[in-house]
């Protein structure tokens, strides 16, 4: 049976190019990109080649990329290290209800050391408002968190005119751009941003290795504390084979940028009317347009996530779902709720992400498999009846 | 192996994919309404009883693949026991039945007990 891996929002697996271009830094030129002599040289000098990749994709200067672990990293470094440096200024930090939680639990954290957080509430598509944005800022105000696209919903925020209002008052904006960065074209001095979060493994690249976009003469509290490393904001030994491999996903990412998206698009919106017209009840999350194109997420009424996540399974189709039962929690999906869905609702939701690798033929499959899916389930589900 | 199948025993898989006795019955002798839309699961279960035995069980569940095979399971456990014997079926015997549970998924088969136990009050109120 053809696998059908449809959950590129999750993770992407390393483009084999980006593995090869890695694979000389594990063996060959290992050394430690600190040394002087010529190995660890020329580690430094792959260290700065990825750096200007990266660098070049978002429209940054090469000194504004700071690599870290991960978009969980470089959102926790941008947060913490924007509200430690500025306690003298304020503790009041804005983020939404529909961040990551790697920005949402990095604010909860920030609240118990005494920051005060507002949490924006979204429209149903999951969009900021201006004026809401607005209201919510003080003379206390030292940081907004607002992410460039949602990793769930696929909803695109308005960022520049977000972050334009926070520079005109002198407060600091961070975006968590993870699912953005390689996917739409983004440039951080259009955007006007301060603070930018991107991760290797979103774009083909490796897991382990993301980047902080991080504006010249802005100043953090650095997360790792120790060697001098990332012009002193970030300690420890680069993992260099993972930061190669992440330069050369963002450079594979930008010759295909435009290409790329524009071929996801067709596919997801011949997969979103698909879905439509094969079956009742499907509601789509997220805004129809403002919206990254890769993403599909639905909500199939009088259905619980989980369980059309196992028959998907079944027929080696991966997905993945806002339900509780495939988070650990009792809590659906915050995303889906912010938005106003009722419970039963978030819970059988269905998230679709496509990628590099994702054919019209995977689409039709998805579409062949799951109405039967549905219906068996639906036959079974005690909520059906209830509503006719 | 995909890590679907992994999650779940292979009891648990049978009897989500092929899961018994499920539907609606038509006259039940008691009705068993359990769980609300909030923690995302909800089951229904119905029984047949003659003589003080469980002659028939059906259900119909909104839930993850554990809410499922508890649902299945719980039904082919009851039919032939007496009333009073039905009531001391546990939420760890159905669990046990299946090959066991993740235990992040063991409220699943807590719903499932309480399922037959609803329905089991609901025909002893009505009888």
């Amino acid at each position: 049976m053809k696998q059908v891996y449809l959950d590129y929002a999750a993770t992407t697996p390393t483009d084999p190019e980006v593995v090869k271009e890695m694979l000389p830094y594990f063996t060959d030129i290992f050394g430690n990109p600190s040394s002087i002599y010529a190995a660890g040289q020329e580690a430094k000098e792959a260290v700065e080649k990825a750096r200007s990749r990266v660098a070049r994709l978002i429209g940054a200067r090469d000194e504004e990329i700071i690599f870290t672990s991960g978009g969980t990293e470089a959102d926790n470094t941008a947060l913490e290290g924007i509200a430690f440096a500025n306690e003298s200024k304020g503790n009041h930090i804005i983020t939404t209800a529909i961040e990551h939680h790697a920005v949402t639990e990095t604010c909860e954290f920030l609240k118990k050391r005494g920051f005060k957080i507002t949490f924006l509430k979204v429209d149903k598509y999951g969009l900021i408002d201006a004026k809401t944005f607005i209201k919510a800022i003080t003379d206390k105000t030292i940081l907004v968190s607002i992410m460039h696209a949602n990793n769930e919903i696929g909803t695109i925020e308005p960022i520049a005119e977000l972050a334009a209002i926070a520079r005109e008052r002198g407060i600091y904006f961070h975006t968590d751009a993870v699912q953005t960065v390689g996917h739409i074209p983004l440039d951080v001095k259009e955007l006007g941003v301060d603070m930018l979060s991107m991760s290797g493994h979103k774009l083909q690249g490796p897991k382990g290795v993301g980047a902080l976009y991080l504006r010249k003469g802005v100043r953090i509290v650095p997360f790792l504390h120790g060697g001098g490393q990332e012009n002193r904001k970030r300690a420890t030994t680069e993992n260099v084979p993972g930061i190669v491999g992440f330069g050369y996903a963002a450079e594979l990412a930008s010759e295909q940028l435009e290409s790329e998206a524009a071929r996801l698009t067709g596919l997801r919106d011949r997969l979103i009317g698909g879905l439509q017209a094969s079956m009742d009840h499907i509601q789509l999350n997220g805004h129809p347009a403002k919206r990254l194109p890769n993403n599909v997420n639905v909500s199939v009424e009088y259905v619980e996530g989980e369980s059309m996540l196992l028959n998907l399974d079944l027929e080696g189709i991966s997905a993945s779902s806002g339900s509780a039962c495939t988070s650990g929690s009792l809590d659906p999906s915050h995303v889906l709720l912010a938005c106003g869905l009722p419970h039963e609702q978030a819970h059988g939701s269905l998230r679709l992400t496509l990628g590099k690798w994702t054919v019209e033929e995977d689409i039709d499959r998805v579409l062949d498999v799951l109405p039967g899916i549905v219906a068996k389930l639906r036959a079974m589900s005690p909520l059906l009846k209830s509503h006719g | 192996m995909s890590k679907a199948r992994a999650i779940y025993s292979e009891q648990v898989m049978d009897h989500f994919t092929n899961p018994r006795n499920v539907g609606d019955m038509e006259e039940p002798d008691g009705i068993g309404h359990v769980g609300n839309p909030v923690c995302g699961d909800i089951m229904e279960l119905y029984i047949k009883v003659k003589d003080n035995i469980i002659t028939a069980a059906k259900f119909k569940t909104f839930g993850c693949g554990a809410a499922i095979a508890t649902s299945s399971m719980v039904t082919e456990m009851v039919v032939g026991k007496t009333v009073e014997e039905a009531l001391e079926i546990s939420n760890k015997a159905v669990a046990k039945a299946l090959g066991g549970l993740p235990s992040i998924k063991m409220h699943c088969s807590v719903l499932a007990e309480e399922a037959l136990k609803s329905a089991i009050d609901d025909y002893l109120a009505k009888s």
